[in-house]
């Protein structure tokens, strides 16, 4: 091979790379928490809501899990305009996000609350605690203590997904990596490097997830 | 001016989801292939392969399939060859999916009872025939579902082939709404034919999983 590696040549684009790296942390971070919440209104709905929310749910999950993100994402960046509702790059990349992540932590969700042996929410119902109460106090924090570890990974995984918005020109990293690309055309160079970087990514996001999980589920 | 009927945008879709389909089993037999040498090396208690399947898994799990894409498609023209779109998908699906594949199968593999290691060991068997005879037709029995389960993964991780430039369903309705201005039409045809082919799937790998659990 006589081709020599210059990732001298990256150095001037260090901001850009810089604020890539930042735009896919934010994304990451709000779409968990969204997509989350999302995924806990549709598992309760699904297990506790009436018969035909859960079916409306269960379609919405099925969709979701059964398309690629990149078809997901493009749909709603191009295809939704047609229907009147223009999204810029931003904000259908953090939509698309949510609505991925709120399907599979639907189903996640669905999994713990289901493993909550129903005497709990009986016993619940029979101290006079409001069918919330029992939600929030017996069978969510039940729940979550089980799938926290598959939700882990799922976010990972979403993190790792969220490279496709460059497609739309959302300003993640991938679309600076693209972008400096385009300039020193070091292509390898830089995605080497945006590739170590997410996969920096990834092994911290696993660690903090990890270390929040003994934080919040401290053994009792 | 061509104009395009609602006919003509879904065979055209449908002759590039035989591209789809084909990458898909490509990049699922050939990673299942390499995932079964690395489960081979994963499992085989030498440090040295054990520790190169790890950082390989790492490695593939821990980065964006795009990026692996990208990485291919230019890394190995750094070489002096003329890299297709199409070799560079198919190798990058076939590494991707031959990392997820091992995890999997590594976990099946892990669910066998040490004492049916330890019978084989003291029937003389070597590590190759305690695999071959012994552990893998039990693993594989528990190994179906996910195996299936992750097939659907495989056939939405083709689509991202699109972006190298191969021609495949989601590289196909790219091109149709460049040329029909229809975006709504096109992508909700593009998400429909995706969830025929991976829906039967993902049925299928949920039955056979309940059908484990009865067993039991």
């Amino acid at each position: 091979m006589s081709y020599k590696l210059q990732f001298a040549e990256l150095l001037p684009y260090w901001n850009v790379l810089l604020y890539g790296l930042a735009f896919t942390i934010v994304l990451t971070v709000v779409s968990t928490v969204a997509g989350i919440a999302v995924g806990t209104a549709g598992a309760a709905a699904r297990t506790f809501g009436p018969g035909w929310l859960g079916r409306v749910v269960a379609v919405y999950v099925e969709l979701i899990r059964n398309t690629p993100f990149i078809v997901q994402l493009f749909f709603i960046f191009f295809g939704l305009p047609a229907l009147g509702l223009k999204l810029s790059e931003t904000t259908a990349a953090f939509l698309a996000m949510v609505i991925n992540l709120g399907a599979y932590s639907t189903e996640i969700i669905r999994a713990g609350i289901e493993a909550v042996p129903k005497g709990h929410i009986e016993a619940g119902l029979s101290l006079a605690m409001s069918k919330w109460e029992v939600l929030r106090h017996v069978v969510l924090n039940q729940a979550f203590r089980k799938i926290y570890p598959a939700l882990s990974s799922q976010i990972i995984i979403v993190m790792l997904g969220s490279a496709v918005v460059s497609q739309i020109s959302a300003e993640d990293l991938t679309y600076a990596a693209n972008f400096v690309a385009s300039r020193n055309f070091r292509n390898f160079e830089v995605y080497l490097l945006a590739a170590l970087a997410y996969l920096l990514l990834a092994l911290l996001t696993r660690s903090l997830l990890r270390a929040l999980g003994r934080v919040i589920f401290k053994a009792r | 001016m061509l104009q395009f009927s609602f006919w003509d945008i879904l065979s055209n879709l449908l002759i590039a989801t035989q591209w789809t389909i084909v990458l898909s089993l490509i990049a699922f037999f050939c990673g299942g292939i390499v995932g079964l040498i690395l489960l081979f090396m994963r499992t085989s208690k030498i440090a040295a392969l054990e520790w190169f399947t790890k950082i390989y898994i790492e490695f593939f799990q821990g980065t964006p399939l795009l990026m692996q894409l990208f990485l291919f498609f230019f890394g190995i023209a750094l070489f002096g060859f003329e890299v297709s779109p199409w070799a560079a998908a198919t190798l990058a699906l076939t590494f991707w999916t031959s990392a997820f594949l091992t995890e999997i199968w590594r976990g099946c593999v892990e669910a066998i009872p040490k004492g049916q290691w330890e019978a084989s060991s003291s029937l003389a068997l070597s590590y190759i025939e305690q695999m071959r005879y012994v552990i893998l037709p039990q693993a594989s029995r528990i190994a179906v579902a996910p195996t299936v389960g992750f097939s659907v993964q495989v056939i939405k991780g083709t689509a991202l082939a699109s972006i190298i430039g191969f021609v495949e369903l989601t590289k196909a309705g790219t091109m149709l709404n460049n040329a029909t201005f229809r975006p709504f039409l096109v992508y909700s045809l593009v998400a429909l034919i995706y969830f025929c082919l991976c829906f039967p799937l993902s049925w299928w790998a949920k039955k056979i999983e309940g059908r484990l659990n009865v067993a039991r």
